[in-house]
Parts: C-alpha cells; structure tokens; sequence
C-alpha cells in the first residue's frame, strides 16, 4: 500500500516577526518520497517553516508548491497533507477509532470501508483492537502511535511531523525512531520531520537541513553533515567538537608546532578554525608509528572521566588549548601512561581534519 | 508487622492529620447546618401549618387549584428560560472573543465583564428604571432623533425584566464559558483543519463540544439564579411579571401568610433541585462548579 509521494518546492519563503526573521529567504527542495529533517535549536525557524507547509503560518511572502501546485494561500483544511503534533493533539471527546476515522468521516468515506480503514491504520501502528478506548487510557507511546495512524489513514501523500517523539523517555524513543523510519519505507510519503535532537536526526533523516536564524545552514546527508560541516555553527550544533584556530597555507593548517595536511587542497589562506570530533583522534602508544594518511600532535593530560562505553580524556595543547579525546573504554587497558600531567601523542586522520573559516557563519 | 520500629508513633502522626483535616472543616459544616439546614427544616414545617396552627396540606393544594399560581411559576419559568437563552445568544461569542485574545488583553477585559458584580444589585436595577421608563433617557432620545414618535413601553412588562436579568445574569455565564474556552488546546483546532475540517466544521466537531462543559455549568448557574430572582424582575417588571419569590415576599408582607409562602419556598426549592439533578444526569456533570475551580 505505497502511496503515491509528491515532491515539495520551496521558494523564498520569508517570516518575519516585528524586525526578526524567522524564516529568512528559505529554499529548500525536497524529493518525492524523501525523509527531510529540519533540525536546529528551538527559535531557529524550524517549526515556523513547518506550520507554514502545514498552512497555519501565513508567510509574508514567498512560495511553496507541492508537486508543482502552488500551496502557499490554500487554507490548511484544503492542503491534504498529514501531520503529526508535539503533543499528539488527540480530540479527548473521541474514542481512538473516532479520533482515527475523523478525516475519513469529513471526506465522506462511511461504514464498513472507513471502519476498515481505521483498523487497517491502527493495525499499521501495532494497536490493532484498540479503537474502543478513550484517548486519556492511553501511554505517552501509545498516543502517539494513535496520532500516526489518524494522520496517515486518508493516505496523504505528505506528511510532516513536529517533534513527535519530544514527550516520550529516551528507550522509548529510540524503539519509535526506527518505527517511524520502517513505516516511511512501507508507505513512502514525503515526509518533513522537525526536531531539536542531532542523534534523532542523524538516525532517521534522508537529508538534514540544519536551520539557525530563519536560515539554512547546511543541507545534506547525515553522514555528510556530521563528517563534513560548511560552518562552525553546524559543527557545534551536531556531534562534539572542539575547535583550533590554525593559519592556512598551500593546504597546511598550522597551529603551535603542529601542521595538519587537509583533505581539500582549497587554495585558501590565512586564519581559519581546525574542528576536531573527540571520538575521531586517537592516542598513540610509544610503539605506534604512523602513516601519512594521519596528523599528528601532542598535549598534555588534564583529567580523564570514565562514562561506561567510553572514556572522555582533556588535553592540554600548547596556548592552554583544551582538546576533548573520546576513547572507546576497552582500549584504557591498552595504555599505560593515563595519569594526569602525562604527555599524550594524539593522532587523526587526514579524512577527518575538517577547516573551517573563522567567521564560522554564525555568532 | 508488630516489630516494626516506631509503628505506633507513625499511625498516631496519620491520625493527628486527620483530625486537623476534620477540625479545618468543622466552622464550615456548623455554618451550613445553621444557616440552610435548619431554616429550610422550619420552613418545610410552616408550609405544613394552617393559621390555627394545625396540620394541613392547604397550602400545597390551593397552589394546585388555583391558576393564578400556574401563572406565576409559568411567568417564573418563561423569565429563566429565555434569560438563560439570551444570555448564552450574547456571552458565547463574547466568551469566544476573550479567549481568543492575549491572555493579559484577556484578564482587562474580563474586568469589564465582572464590573457590574461590583455594584449594588439595587443600584443597577434602578440605572436601568431610569433609562427605560416612560420619559427615559432612552425614549426621549429616540423620539428627539425621530426613531420612533410615542413612547414605547420598555419597562414594567417582559421586555424590561428581561433587558435587566440579562444584565445581571451575563458574567454568570461567561465565566465558566470563558474559563472552559481557555483551556482548550488551540492544537486540536489545528488539527482538525490538518485533517481537512473546515473552519465551521471544526468549530462543530471539535470546539463546541470541548466547550459544552463550561456552558452548561454557566447556564445552569444563570437559571437557577433566575428561578429565584427577586429583586431586579420585581422593579422592572413592575406587577406585570410576577414570579416566585415576588408572590411570597407578598404573601408575607402583605397577608401575613407564612404557610403559602413557605409552601411556595419548598415548591421551588424542589423544583430548582430536581432541575440540577436531570440536568447534570443528560449532561454527565458530576458537579456543575467543577469547571470553574479547575480554570
């Protein structure tokens, strides 16, 4: 039962409040079929862009098609797009299967084909049986699997979700994140996922587009995004970093003493900041010896914190420059010389040394 | 569970508690049992009085045989009902309107709603004597402007009871109304247009029943208040709308009549009892307050 998906068109779509942007210029496509996450911090724009594809946010200006029809003055009752709420927005005066079979009732599907399709739908989100409960005899979880299926019984061919998961425990969570992520295969509707958490994001998404100030950031894979930001807000948004400011030449970072080979021979110069993500250095051993496909440098051992899987170590570098090393904790054993004050060989690798400029894009 | 530590001392701590909780409420309970209990005790026991002293059932009777008395509830009900009516005609939009707005815009204008609950219940019926008699304020400016050449009756007959219960009555009904619109999810109604309701039907399906609560508490407020409303149906009405509590403030004052106007007192009594006990059974309302503590 894949339905057919329609791609959306993004264009210039401005909102602003009093002399804020909330939405500044924003262009964003998005494929048919595609899972697109809007991911930054809260006051970022993101949720404003989403109530604006929703219809509940009317911008100032700008234009959103979906699969090439122009949307942005269709009232939201006349989009026929799903959408899943913060906080589930459930009718509390329906039972389950009233609230599901709701967008049926008002598309005029009656009798045994709308009780089959709310069943069907409620089957889809593993609450077969459940139509005759009330809405407050359900969990966090089970809402919100009542608010998917409502959303997707009349089968649109978009669906957008804001932060649909923010209310549930973290196990629970993460069991949903893959959930939701099967379901999209199964069904294949372009979807546009709002949400303030990296991991979820990284986890879930096709494409990331990473909004700060109304804008976008970055928009690309997960794996592109964490391992290849544009800017230093996207760096320190997703995943953690510490940053080095270094002076460029002929694709040299330096910084102290050190040089550290870049990947992109950019004919850049001069000062730039060097990103470094803690679980991508390594320490070194006395006997280690390495290639030229890694970076080295030295500093000295502040303190290091055992968190279970991992040990997170602080290092000092040379201009009081401290540096956060992420050590998987089965390799402590490894090494000898943990103590703090000892001098620590760091290493990474040449992919990873990731330069970005100093002006970072933000702040 | 005998060699507990300390089980002893634990279980008086639980029952010092409860008798502090018991003591709060003593005052409460002594005030309630003084001022309703007994008095209405005594006036159900009058009603059984003749003016020898001796038993009898007269009075409930004469109330049954006598159609001026079906006049009088009947006015008693038309005035209650259509006070409730318009009341609701009016303060559900208006209630609409206020929580819709910012919440501080909201509270300012709810004062304006509430003002008249501040002034003298006296005061405000005799403004309205003054602006709607014969030659008021209202009908000599009318005529001046040429809306209309003869005085109209505005006062001392339905009209004016009405124009003044209503005046009355509307914070009673926008209260709870308000209260109950406030607190409902603005999401839901997001929701249901997401859903492809539109605006109307929204309002239908979703709104209006998330709000039904809140108005059925302030229409039952307004018409039991109604039902035993004297002063201000007694003024404007001015003998044409006589109803229950004006035919036994007569009976007392003017025939000395304890009896009939005890048995009219617990006629209405029951009357206004029966009416909360249906209506909170066709609505499921446990308890018609509860709406407005919870706001």
């Amino acid at each position: 039962m894949k339905n057919a998906s329609l791609p959306i068109s993004i264009e210039k779509i401005t909102k602003k409040y009093g002399s804020t942007y909330a939405l500044d210029h924003v262009d964003l496509e998005i494929k048919s079929g595609e899972f697109l996450t809007l991911l930054g911090p809260s006051g970022s724009g993101k949720t404003t862009l989403l109530t604006v594809l929703a219809g509940f946010t009317r911008p100032d200006g700008g234009s959103v098609k979906f699969g090439g029809t122009e949307m942005v003055c269709v009232p939201p009752h006349q989009r026929d797009v799903g959408m899943v709420f913060q906080n589930y927005a459930l009718f509390p005066h329906m039972s389950v299967a009233e609230n599901v079979a709701y967008p049926l009732k008002i598309r005029g599907v009656k009798g045994l084909e709308a009780q089959e399709r709310v069943e069907r739908s409620l089957e889809m989100v593993r609450l077969g049986g459940y139509g005759k409960r009330g809405i407050d005899q359900l969990s966090g979880g089970q809402k919100q699997r009542v608010a998917l299926a409502r959303a997707m019984v009349f089968e649109p061919r978009i669906m957008l979700m804001d932060e649909p998961l923010s209310a549930l425990d973290k196990q629970l969570r993460e069991h949903m994140q893959i959930e939701l992520r099967q379901l999209h295969e199964k069904l294949g509707m372009t979807t546009v996922y709002v949400t303030h958490d990296q991991r979820e994001a990284l986890t879930m998404s096709d494409r990331i587009a990473v909004i700060n100030f109304g804008k976008i950031m970055q928009l690309d894979t997960p794996r592109a995004i964490y391992e290849r930001p544009l800017n230093k807000f996207v760096a320190e948004f997703i995943g953690e970093s510490t940053f080095v400011p270094v002076h460029i030449e002929n694709g040299i970072a330096q910084f102290a003493n050190f040089s550290f080979k870049t990947l992109h021979n950019d004919s850049r110069h001069g000062a730039a900041l060097l990103m470094l993500r803690p679980e991508r250095l390594k320490v070194l051993r006395d006997q280690d010896n390495l290639n030229t496909q890694f970076n080295e440098f030295s500093g000295q051992l502040v303190h290091l914190v055992y968190q279970g899987d991992s040990s997170l170590l602080e290092v000092k570098l040379p201009n009081d420059l401290l540096v956060q090393v992420r050590m998987p904790s089965v390799e402590l054993q490894n090494h000898q010389n943990l103590q703090a004050g000892a001098l620590l060989r760091l290493a990474v690798s040449v992919q990873d040394t990731v330069v970005l400029s100093a002006e970072g894009g933000t702040s | 569970m005998s060699a507990l530590p300390n089980a002893l001392a634990l279980r008086r701590a639980d029952s010092i508690e409860r008798l502090w909780l018991l003591g709060l409420v003593t005052p409460a309970m002594l005030l309630i049992v003084i001022t309703m209990v007994l008095p209405v005790g005594w006036l159900f026991y009058l009603s059984l009085l003749s003016d020898t002293g001796a038993y009898t059932t007269e009075h409930y009777v004469r109330m049954w045989e006598q159609p001026s008395y079906m006049r009088t509830f009947r006015a008693t009900f038309e005035v209650s009902i259509m006070t409730t009516a318009i009341c609701l005609v009016i303060g559900y939009p208006l209630a609409y309107f206020l929580s819709e707005l910012p919440k501080r815009a909201a509270n300012l204008c709810m004062i304006a709603v509430l003002l008249p609950l501040w002034t003298s219940l006296l005061v405000r019926t005799y403004a309205w004597l003054v602006l709607l008699q014969r030659k008021g304020l209202i009908n000599n400016w009318a005529i001046e402007l040429g809306l209309w050449s003869e005085p109209i009756a505005l006062v001392h007959n339905m009209l004016g009871t009405l124009i003044g219960t209503v005046h009355v009555m509307l914070p009673f009904l926008i209260l709870p109304l308000y209260a109950s619109m406030r607190a409902i999810d603005r999401n839901y109604l997001r929701a249901a247009a997401n859903l492809g309701a539109s605006p109307m039907k929204t309002f239908w399906s979703v709104f209006f029943p998330l709000a039904m609560p809140g108005m059925a508490t302030g229409a039952l407020i307004v018409f039991i208040l109604c039902l035993g409303f004297y002063v201000t149906p007694a003024v404007l009405g001015g003998g044409k709308v006589i109803m229950v509590s004006s035919r036994i403030a007569n009976d007392i004052e003017i025939f000395f009549n304890w009896g009939a106007a005890s048995a009219l007192g617990v006629v209405l009594l029951v009357m206004t009892a029966l009416l909360i006990w249906i209506f909170m059974k066709l609505l499921k309302i446990s308890n018609p307050m509860s709406q407005v503590v919870k706001s």
